[in-house]
């Protein structure tokens, strides 16, 4: 397992993440316009000192060696647009209140899609398949940025119940209506995959050979069948996980959450060149990180690809 | 009684193209200890028949007619109940081990739980019994194998696996849906002959479904002949391979490959060609009216074109066929009958 994990971080995640650094880091600067280009006109040694100061006026291969040695010491440089703040203060602040977003929203997902597809599974082609996969299909289609204002108009303009955004350090009544769109997507594409691969496993000549001992079939269900029916499930949550935590622009963007989708677009919009940097490196570590996890439960689950 | 009484069972398909009728009106009995071959083609319905027995029919499968087991009618049975039978009392080796036990548990968690719920073992006594008949099905050092996954058994040593696993409860009627055919010919020698330790043992039924009349040799006391969901003829094993009454069985044991004896084909003698049953099986959605091997027979008459009734003759013998015995074609009978 260690020999796994170190196989892992030294030949495959610190590769991808310096390739990805690089692409990134000559992408942006090679956009038009720069961090300081809206600022009003300001005499040209303000200017020089301003770039000076965030090393703009090296050569770019200075800039990229500079900035892979700060990174190496964990330091994402000073945000180029919130002048008093590290990259990394601002990230430090944003993680959290888009973890607990998303942790929730991701847990909601999961118990809900599964428990929707294996109901459809067991199911199939009643009126309990057909809605669920309706649904499911609905909520794949409607976007985000529809669902939004919908669920604002409904729940807090005409019921007035539940506040229309904030955050307010994530009391339950703000967290409501942004993890109901934040999970949309997730249940509907988990509920799908859940029932595509239940229907497979049960149709599988071992659940026949289980049915043939005589098990009850809830007995079956739990034992024989979800840990397989599971895998496809499995392969999709690392990329999920991810998406849900650092993905929810819109969501963050429409209630006005401050976690790291808004900064994400705050710091493309002004061209904040290590700000994009630093959350382009935390969504790469994440996704990195939970394919791994994802392989290591795919071995627990499937005894044939179980890493030695 | 019998202990298994099949009476008039039908099984059909609902499918996109139509009604698929994969049994019809098959009728049999198999006395306590005793042992039945259903012998056919593939899609002759031998499997479906099986599967209709132990209630197993995929979902847009229908059975019709009556099992009675002991007495009691298995088809109309609810779930529940006959889940106290199956895996107990009736139980099922299937043809291909490979993808019939679950490779997502141990083979110890697989037996173990059939002793569990049907016999309210605990696990440790569970797990003492499971090795036991993994001895008695001669998997060496079986208490180190209970913690295996199934790929981690070779496929001749999983089918002993399957079958230990269907023989944990001492089931009283065992169906065996081609159990050797998956195994190469010498793990098919042990097997059956494993088979046939276990029938005296236990004193099991035996319901063995095969394409292979060399194996129902070995292991059968009667005989039933399927074609086209239909029974061709039906009787004990002995008369069945010194006399078979049925162009259809005449053409089966014909051809079985012998390596001791050039091979003569109906038509071309000498052609040192393996001999086969010209033609194919017909279409279950589209069957022609009359016999349904007619069109593949050859000593098929007008009179064919008329489904022949199941006439009963000998011994409790019956077999569909309008020609008299003694006008049949005489391919000669290559297989030795050796109970």
């Amino acid at each position: 397992m260690l020999k796994f994990i170190l196989r892992r971080i030294f030949l495959e995640a610190i590769p991808t993440l310096l390739v990805l650094v690089t692409v990134t880091f000559f992408l942006i600067r090679l956009a038009p316009g720069g961090p300081f280009s809206s600022e009003m006109n300001v005499p040209p040694e303000v200017k020089a000192a301003i770039e000076a100061k965030y090393q703009l006026d090296q050569p770019m291969s200075v800039q990229y060696l500079n900035y892979l040695t700060d990174l190496a010491r964990g330091d994402l440089g000073p945000s180029f647009k919130y002048k008093d703040f590290t990259v990394n203060e601002l990230v430090n602040k944003a993680i959290p209140v888009s973890f607990k977003l998303g942790i929730v929203a991701f847990l909601i997902a999961l118990v809900v899609g599964v428990s929707a597809g294996v109901a459809a599974a067991l199911r199939q082609n009643t009126w309990i398949d057909y809605s669920v996969m309706g649904v499911a299909m609905i909520g794949v289609v409607l976007p985000n940025f529809v669902l939004a204002p919908m669920l604002a108009l409904i729940f807090a303009v005409w019921f007035k119940i539940l506040p229309a955004g904030g955050w307010e350090g994530g009391q339950i009544q703000f967290m409501v209506l942004p993890v109901a769109v934040l999970c949309k997507h997730y249940i509907s594409v988990i509920a799908r995959i859940t029932r595509g691969s239940m229907i497979e496993v049960l149709g599988s000549p071992f659940i026949r050979t289980a049915r043939a001992k005589g098990l009850p079939m809830h007995y079956i269900l739990r034992r024989h069948a979800l840990k397989p029916a599971m895998l496809p499930v499995v392969s999709y949550l690392g990329p999920a996980f991810v998406g849900v935590i650092t993905g929810s622009v819109v969501v963050e963007t429409f209630f006005g959450i401050p976690g790291i989708g808004q900064l994400f677009i705050n710091g493309a919009l002004n061209r904040d060149y290590s700000m994009v940097l630093g959350l382009t490196i935390l969504i790469g570590a994440l996704m990195i990180t939970f394919n791994a996890v994802v392989d290591i439960l795919y071995g627990y689950i499937d005894p044939r690809i179980r890493i030695k | 009684m019998a202990l298994l009484e099949v009476d008039k069972l039908n099984v059909r398909f609902a499918t996109p193209e139509g009604e698929v009728a994969a049994v019809n009106d098959l009728s049999f009995s198999l006395e306590a200890g005793a042992s039945i071959g259903i012998v056919g083609e593939s899609g002759s319905g031998k499997s479906q028949t099986a599967f209709a027995l132990m209630g197993l029919l995929a979902k847009n499968g229908r059975a019709s007619g009556e099992v009675r087991y002991a007495g009691v009618d298995l088809l109309s049975l609810p779930e529940a109940e006959l889940n106290l039978r199956r895996g107990a009392e009736i139980a099922m080796i299937y043809q291909d081990p490979m993808t019939s036990l679950n490779p997502y548990l141990t083979i110890g968690d697989q037996l173990t739980e059939v002793l569990q719920f049907h016999k309210g073992m605990d696990n440790r006594s569970a797990v003492a019994e499971s090795i036991r008949m993994l001895d008695a099905v001669r998997i060496a050092d079986a208490g180190k194998r209970m913690g295996l996954y199934p790929h981690e058994f070779s496929g001749g040593m999983r089918q002993r696996v399957v079958i230990a696993m269907a023989l944990l409860c001492r089931p009283k009627l065992l169906i065996a849906d081609e159990p050797t055919t998956a195994l190469d010919v010498t793990v098919q020698a042990q097997i059956l002959a494993l088979l046939q330790d276990l029938r005296r043992a236990f004193s099991t039924s035996i319901i063995l479904i095969t394409h292979d009349l060399g194996v129902v040799a070995g292991v059968c006391d009667s005989v039933l002949v399927m074609y086209a969901g239909r029974v061709m003829e039906y009787g004990d094993a002995r008369s069945i391979f010194q006399a078979a009454a049925h162009p259809y069985t005449r053409g089966l044991l014909h051809a079985v490959p012998r390596l001791d004896r050039r091979h003569v084909d109906a038509t071309d003698m000498n052609s040192g060609r393996l001999n086969t049953i010209p033609g194919n099986p017909p279409n279950l959605l589209a069957l022609p009216p009359g016999c349904p091997f007619a069109p593949r027979c050859i000593d098929r008459t007008t009179a064919c074109l008329q489904a022949p009734p199941l006439e009963v003759f000998g011994q409790g013998r019956r077999r569909a066929c309008h020609r008299a015995i003694g006008d049949l074609t005489d391919l000669g009978s290559p297989l030795k009958f050796t109970p």
